[in-house]
């Protein structure tokens, strides 16, 4: 199984934290899985202009094939002005419509206030939706509060990473179960 | 109709399609040599010929897993090769491509095979070739738009003035040698929206759709409008032909055709898309309101029927060397095509 953490922000340190931590969880409990963690701080990706996610040299090239090869994401997003950050939307125009199918994706989400709580609800969730994941229903929401010095100081939201990645391996390997289960009965 | 070389009292003309894909077989992962796929592709157009199939077309693509890029240079060798099988391309990348140099070529082949070339030009589905070959991606509308244009021009006169923003101008410019019958037929090639439908509706030219998969009725969407849009600018929808390709392939039994053409399908489609083709989707290309042909023999032959009444065209194109299929299944497919389906087909849509 192949899990890739993103990092979706070019600014900030929060979702890094948030993403850094997880990722850590994830490789704690789980060391048979393959883990990778892109921060998109680190690369530079032009615009999609509308080409083949393939035909996409260099960086841009070498991190969309990663995230296709995927069998889970785990995505990181702060909230900038009432939504996702530009460099993440970028990412998903880089990728073909059905990219996310028969992918499992959960979020973790960092914001100034818990005012934006509903800005994955209504404008991630759309997108992963669209792009056909099956989508951790629930995600973990933490704010300015919630860190120090680049520390995860809350426990809650401790708990609550330690339950997403749970979730996100369990369903990932279900998922996986019920799709070879389904493939096996059309006897092709 | 005339002007396609196309006769609909015939009955529904059948073709094969290749892109040229050079992929290895899923099953032993070995891949044929670049030259052995193009003489079985040569191969391919001869047996068809002499199973009856009316027409077969070669792509072009730039990008790996890909053999036929001078696909001008192929279908030269096939019009050599054979005597009254129809040839085209499928398609021809008109956007990088100049006018000219593809009109002074495929009227060679045309002569070559003494009038049996068409040309079918596309927009390319990928656009790597836009930087292999300098141009600039965001001009593709332009592009195609333009330089179809300047290609249909030329197919209608062997004087042309010319003007536009991608080449240079042409001035009483004699375009050489002509097709033997002084002009070709040009189709323009549609993918998945009507809009580029509606857009050859308006010019009055053609159409060859594309169809991977998904239900019949979906597609008809894209003909109507296509036929709506031809009315609109003062054209009689019955004076054009249309014509639809997709996945084909035949075996005994449907699930026996499943079973042979979804691994190539599957592994073809991760290595030249980069995601494989989902079971269930194909799984859904057996029934009979499915577009893709694949099946018995009879499960063919009433699908393609079902497809001729729904969208009323002129000729069907299967593709069925996707993906590394040994050359030995596709010569059972062309005997199966000749024997059973090529004789029920044109029994039923020929107008007697």
């Amino acid at each position: 199984m192949k899990i890739v953490g993103i990092s979706g922000s070019r600014i900030g340190t929060k979702t890094k934290t948030a993403m850094g931590y997880t990722l850590h969880v994830l490789k704690e409990n789980y060391s048979e899985v393959e883990t990778k963690l892109i921060d998109l701080a680190d690369y530079e990706i032009p615009f999609s202009d509308g080409r083949h996610y393939l035909e996409y040299e260099g960086d841009t090239g070498e991190i969309l094939q990663v995230i296709m090869e995927a069998d889970a994401l785990i995505i990181g997003t702060p909230i900038f002005q009432a939504s996702i950050p530009a460099s993440l939307k970028n990412i998903f125009d880089h990728l073909p419509v059905n990219a996310l199918q028969d992918k499992v994706v959960s979020m973790v989400i960092t914001a100034g206030s818990a005012k934006h709580y509903l800005i994955a609800e209504q404008q991630l969730k759309p997108i992963l939706g669209y792009m056909k994941a099956q989508i951790v229903q629930t995600y973990v929401f933490m704010e300015e509060k919630d860190f120090y010095n680049q520390q995860i100081i809350n426990d809650d939201v401790v708990f609550r990473i330690e339950r997403l990645v749970e979730d996100t391996v369990t369903l990932t390997e279900t998922y996986a179960n019920i799709r070879q289960t389904k493939e096996a009965k059309y006897g092709f | 109709m005339e002007k396609y070389r196309l006769d609909p009292t015939k009955g529904l003309e059948f073709g094969l399609y290749t892109l040229g894909d050079h992929l290895p077989d899923p099953h032993t992962g070995k891949k044929i040599s670049a030259e052995q796929r193009i003489h079985e592709i040569i191969k391919l157009a001869q047996l068809a010929e002499q199973a009856g199939i009316d027409f077969f077309s070669v792509g072009e693509s730039h990008q790996d897993y890909f053999v036929t890029q001078a696909h001008a240079v192929v279908l030269s060798a096939i019009a050599q090769a054979t005597k009254k099988i129809k040839l085209s391309s499928s398609s021809t990348i008109i956007s990088t491509s100049d006018p000219v140099r593809v009109y002074e070529n495929f009227a060679t082949i045309d002569l070559i095979s003494k009038g049996r070339v068409e040309i079918v030009a596309g927009r390319a589905s990928r656009i790597g070739l836009f930087d292999l070959l300098g141009y600039d991606i965001r001009d593709y509308e332009a592009l195609f738009e333009e330089k179809f244009d300047l290609l249909l021009q030329i197919n209608d006169s062997e004087q042309v003035n010319w003007e536009g923003e991608f080449r240079a101008p042409l001035k009483n410019a004699s375009v050489l040698p002509r097709p033997l019958n002084g002009s070709m037929p040009i189709w323009r090639a549609v993918g998945g929206s009507p809009a580029s439908a509606i857009k050859a509706g308006y010019a009055g030219v053609p159409i060859y759709l594309a169809h991977l998969g998904g239900p019949a009725t979906s597609f008809k969407q894209s003909i109507d409008a296509y036929r709506g849009a031809l009315k609109q600018s003062g054209y009689n929808p019955t004076d054009f032909p249309v014509a639809t390709a997709g996945f084909f392939y035949a075996a005994e039994t449907t699930q026996q055709a499943l079973r042979d053409m979804y691994p190539h399908i599957n592994e073809g489609m991760k290595l030249t898309n980069g995601q494989g083709f989902p079971k269930q989707h194909f799984a859904q290309g057996a029934h009979e309101h499915n577009v893709m042909n694949i099946g018995s023999p009879q499960q063919i032959i009433e699908k393609i029927l079902y497809q001729h009444e729904l969208f009323g065209h002129q000729r069907y194109i299967g593709q069925m060397d996707f993906g590394g299929m040994p050359f030995d299944k596709l010569k059972k497919n062309i005997e199966i095509i000749g024997t059973e389906i090529l004789p029920a087909i044109k029994k039923h849509t020929a107008r007697k």
